[in-house]
């Protein structure tokens, strides 16, 4: 499995997503420019120029009509895919942090992050070509820290947020209430970096900066499994085709150039979904992995890390026949 | 009225990070926080588990409270009127031992005239208790020679009562067989790990891939724990002393061994006797620290002899200075009767015998400038180094006496020597002693090694030199049990390794060498304790490389590496060796176990992983006869076992394939349960979508269409078909 290199943005990467057909790459980066690429070869396609500060997080529509945006210039940007418009700004009075559109796309739920006089919140926001406006339709707040990711549950009836105050909440959209959440015996010790749905939505997978990662229902929030690796968790994915998950991290970046390269495991490592056990590691980054999305097929994924690239793998077909 | 003292104080001196790992997220400045103010209401533990509640109390009895009052008695009794006079002669002594909080000199109501006593209260109970020492039998003049006492004191010999009670005898209570550990029928080793706030003791189960945990508790020890030499003992270190623990699969408390805020604690060879060591920080900054060690009985728990004294008197020789003493201060004799221990002073080696405890004919053993010694490990044999003296003119000597009787049995003067380092073969056969010896220019050394054969007839000395004068020597090590030793020498980043015999083939006793191997990334050497075996390593600034290598073959029969490993440990019958990473990384941190050699057999994670310590196992108790029997009848031996191997791995794999089919079926029931659900809901996803067709469905779904196109026309005359 030769990976091909991505090279296209000059800070570190953020997050990366693919469309549904899985044709198409995005990814955000620290620098200002969200980039979308050929998801087969690599081949860069475009970029997405307005944004005046790191870009946190994105979310492409069903039919890879419009990308959604989430900065820290305060904004959240609506995009039109093909031709690399505008179609509408948010905007917030602190960063936001993680962005995700519901079932059918006419809704968004974007978190921003505590800034200033105010805290962290949870807004969801009409994204329809006709409803295009500022206010919000909803406004959570309660969690304590920035709130790392948000996605909406099944049947855009739920939202499941996660970030630094160590507590994955599911929210009512209805009422606004915390259904469930996680506590202290189950789950994680310390911010909860990435979380990641599987392919149908049945369960997610969250990391931590406790090193571990865990895998979760989506409807009742029950544990079910917990992956344990040496170092901290920033990403974490699912493979949509086989049992493994796919788990990305490593030493925090300001202590990087202290040791050796090997002493940060910048390695995207893989673990049996149902067994926990470690299958195996893919090398090649030399800073922590910040980002990991699997191809919809199942047959390659990509890694962003710290240094810059982004890197596409293609699996062996040896790869299909673990179990 | 003082403060109510606390029945848990804090030790007041700043945790090292070991023992207590930064908490995150506090954010206190810890060196800004004096703990010892810090006062717990009684009775409150704030959660915070203790695992000597008992200990606890009897806390509580020796400080009632008032422990930083002290009763001076004899005063003189004045009048009135000079009464301040009086109060400012007792301030101005007592004045001086600490701060006076209170004091306060009662009067007789009668007379009016003071009582001829007073009650002092100091700020911390460590001035008090200067204060009675220094200030009692103070003569004030003639008739008045003050008398202090504690407090605390009066009330307790207050309570003493009239009548002698005999003590009650206690019946004898049989104990749990402490060597239990030992008939394991699998004849597994433990070993005790220590990770966080828990310590776990485990059984080395290299068959089942894992390690079994025997017995787990949070908090067991305050510091680290240790093992006894023969293995019989687990020790945990408290505030208030040391406890040892004995058992197998579930560890009770055999004896407590009660010594202040211990730091350091060391057995004997044969466990009889435990040192028990404590510094403490002195009240007044001009004055050294104070050290204290206690010898204690293992088995009743009673100190017989106590040593105080300051940190320099324990400091003299070798490696002590500035940081502390050198540990262990006492150096135990060898032989199973742990007969003498010893500690270097001043121009003198102290020499203590157990019987008596006190020094052997009451005198030291006088050597001038003495800086090193070392007993040999199983002969009451001592090895002295004397570095030169006079300005060069006398020449630095290693000596070898014997003891009791003080004999020197070998000694060898060596020139311009800068240091000397002694190694003993573990059966007292050998002794080498590195030497450093300054070259012509006294610029630089060059190592060389003199090689004592100790059981041979007048002790015969042979010298061994480097064939590169220039290398360093990075790491020396004898074969346990054996005649063979190990040298890494170098200049370069990747030294060589060179093995060396004492015995050579046409049975002349002399130095061989055995082979070398160039250019390996290794800092230390690791002999199995049964010999043949040995692991070189490379910690540190080699990333935890590893080479398990056979010297009976001078072969190498694997590399490794555990990256980032920071210790090596065999396993005591040398069948496996474990290699751990701890929390000196921050990363990495577990520990892996192999087979002799170099097998991977399983690998643990343990986040701020502090110790890792093989249970330690008595000498065999078979002759050496017996051992030479069985290993002629290796081969019978290993039948039954592999046997035994075979069907314990099946039985495993079975076990393992089992528990993941459950595994499997447990997810495939839970994800048809979602699946039913996620399909009842499909109708209002659609909806969602408007109306747009759900999920897996393809929105296009693959045709297979055939086109026929005409691609050409040829005309054909019929006349041309029919010829």
């Amino acid at each position: 499995m030769r990976p091909i290199l991505m090279k296209g943005h000059e800070r570190p990467l953020t997050f990366l997503k693919y469309n549904r057909d899985g044709d198409l790459l995005f990814s955000c980066a620290k620098d200002h420019n969200p980039t979308v690429w050929y998801g087969h070869n690599g081949e860069r396609l475009g970029t997405y120029r307005g944004h005046n500060g790191a870009v946190w997080c994105c979310d492409v529509s069903r039919h890879s009509t419009r990308l959604i945006t989430g900065s820290a210039d305060q904004s959240v940007k609506l995009w039109d895919v093909e031709t690399g418009t505008q179609l509408h700004t948010f905007n917030f009075v602190s960063p936001a942090r993680a962005v995700d559109f519901a079932e059918g796309d006419k809704l968004a739920v974007i978190s921003t992050d505590p800034f200033m006089e105010s805290v962290s919140a949870i807004h969801i926001k009409s994204v329809e070509s006709s409803g295009l406006q500022q206010g919000s339709i909803k406004t959570f707040t309660g969690p304590t820290g920035r709130i790392n990711r948000v996605v909406w549950g099944p049947l855009n009836k739920t939202i499941i947020s996660a970030g630094e105050d160590t507590v994955i909440r599911i929210w009512d959209v209805e009422t606004g209430e915390v259904i469930k959440k996680t506590d202290k015996e189950n789950g994680h010790s310390r911010a909860i970096t990435s979380l990641s749905l599987s392919a149908d939505g049945s369960h997610f997978i969250t990391g931590s900066q406790d090193k571990t990662a865990k895998l979760w229902d989506t409807r009742t929030l029950t544990l079910l499994k917990t992956y344990s690796t040496e170092r901290p968790v920033n990403a974490v994915a699912i493979s949509p085709l086989m049992n493994h998950v796919v788990v990305g991290g490593g030493q925090e970046a300001s202590q990087v150039t202290t040791s050796d390269r090997r002493a940060g495991k910048f390695e995207a490592k893989f673990f049996h979904k149902i067994f926990c056990d470690e299958i195996g590691g893919v090398r090649g980054h030399f800073g922590p992995i910040n980002a990991l999305a699997f191809n919809p097929d199942g047959r390659s994924f990509s890694s962003g890390g710290e240094d810059g690239y982004v890197r596409l793998h293609h699996f062996d077909p040896d790869y299909y026949k673990l179990q | 009225m003082a403060e109510v003292a606390l029945p848990y104080r804090y030790d007041p001196q700043p945790p090292s990070p070991q023992q207590q790992p930064p908490r995150p997220g506090l954010n206190i400045d810890w060196s800004q926080v004096n703990l010892d103010e810090i006062q717990l209401p009684p009775g409150e533990d704030f959660g915070i588990k203790s695992e000597d509640e008992e200990e606890e109390e009897e806390i509580v009895e020796s400080e009632s409270g008032f422990g930083s009052i002290i009763v001076v008695d004899n005063l003189p009794v004045v009048e009135p009127a000079k009464y301040e006079k009086l109060e400012n002669v007792v301030r101005k002594i007592f004045g001086q031992m600490g701060i006076i909080r209170t004091l306060f000199m009662p009067k007789d109501k009668a007379t009016g005239k003071t009582a001829g006593f007073a009650f002092i209260e100091y700020s911390s109970p460590q001035e008090a208790h200067t204060a009675r020492e220094q200030a009692d039998g103070y003569k004030l003049d003639k008739s008045h020679v003050f008398m202090v006492r504690m407090f605390d004191d009066i009330d307790k010999y207050m309570k003493v009562p009239e009548q002698w009670v005999a003590p009650e005898i206690k019946s004898y209570v049989p104990g749990e067989n402490l060597l239990e550990w030992l008939m394991d029928e699998k004849g597994r080793d433990q070993f005790v790990i220590r990770f966080g706030t828990e310590t776990e003791v485990c059984w080395n189960d290299a068959r089942l891939l894992k390690a079994e945990t025997a017995y787990h508790r949070s908090f067991w020890t305050e510091s680290f724990v240790q093992w006894s030499p023969l293995g019989t003992y687990l020790a945990t270190i408290h505030r208030q002393g040391a406890v040892i623990w004995g058992g197998c699969t579930n560890f009770s408390r055999i004896t407590r061994f009660i010594h202040q805020q211990v730091r350091l604690i060391d057995f004997s060879p044969s466990e009889k006797f435990l040192v028990t060591y404590s510094s403490h920080e002195p009240s007044n900054p001009r004055e050294t620290q104070k050290v204290v060690l206690n010898v204690f009985d293992v088995r009743s728990g009673k100190s017989h002899r106590e040593f105080k004294g300051s940190a320099d008197e324990f400091a003299t020789g070798g490696t002590g200075g500035v940081a502390g003493v050198s540990w262990p201060v006492f150096r135990w004799s060898g032989g199973r009767d742990d007969k003498y221990f010893a500690r270097i002073g001043k121009h003198c080696i102290s020499v203590y015998e157990t019987e008596t405890m006190g020094l052997l004919d009451k005198k030291s053993l006088k050597v001038d400038n003495v800086i090193d010694f070392s007993w040999s490990p199983t002969d009451s044999i001592l090895a002295l180094f004397v570095p030169e003296g006079n300005g060069g003119n006398q020449p630095a000597r290693v000596s070898l006496v014997q003891i009791p009787g003080r004999e020197e049995l070998r000694q060898k003067n060596l020139f311009s020597v800068s240091d000397c380092k002694m190694y003993w073969q573990s059966n007292g056969d050998y002794l080498a002693v590195k030497v450093d010896r300054y070259t012509k220019t006294k610029k630089s050394t060059y190592t060389g090694f003199e090689l004592f054969r100790i059981k041979e007839r007048d002790i015969p000395i042979e010298v061994l030199e480097l064939e590169n004068k220039n290398d360093k020597i990075i790491a020396f090590a004898w074969e346990p049990k054996g005649h063979r030793f190990a040298i890494i020498h170098g200049d370069g980043p990747r030294p060589d390794v060179t093995f060396y015999s004492m015995k050579s083939p046409n049975n002349v006793d002399r130095v061989t060498k055995l082979a070398t191997l160039k250019g390996k990334q290794a800092n230390a050497l690791y002999w199995s304790p049964a010999g043949r075996f040995i692991v070189l390593a490379g910690l540190k600034a080699y990333n935890g490389q590893l080479e398990f290598y056979n010297v009976d073959d001078l072969e190498t029969m694997a590399t490794a590496e555990h990256f980032m490993a920071t210790d090596v440990d065999w396993d005591p019958a040398g069948r496996y060796v474990a290699t751990s990473v701890t929390s000196v990384h921050q990363m990495e941190n577990g520990f892996i176990i192999w087979s002799f050699h170099g097998k991977l057999i399983y690998k643990v994670s343990r986040d701020r992983f502090f110790q890792f310590l093989w249970r330690p196992r008595p000498p065999s108790l078979l002759s050496s006869e017996e051992e030479a029997e069985i290993f002629r009848n290796l081969k019978q031996y290993s039948k039954r076992y592999d046997q035994e191997d075979i069907e314990s791995s099946r039985f495993h794999s079975t076990q393992e394939l089992e528990q993941r089919r459950k595994l499997i079926e447990e997810w495939n029931g839970w994800l048809s349960s979602w699946k039913q659900m996620h399909e009842a809901d499909k109708p209002y996803r659609q909806e969602l979508r408007d109306g747009e067709p759900s999920d897996d469905e393809q929105e296009y779904e693959d045709e297979e269409v055939e086109i026929e196109e005409v691609i050409d026309v040829e005309e054909i005359k019929e006349e041309d078909l029919e010829a």
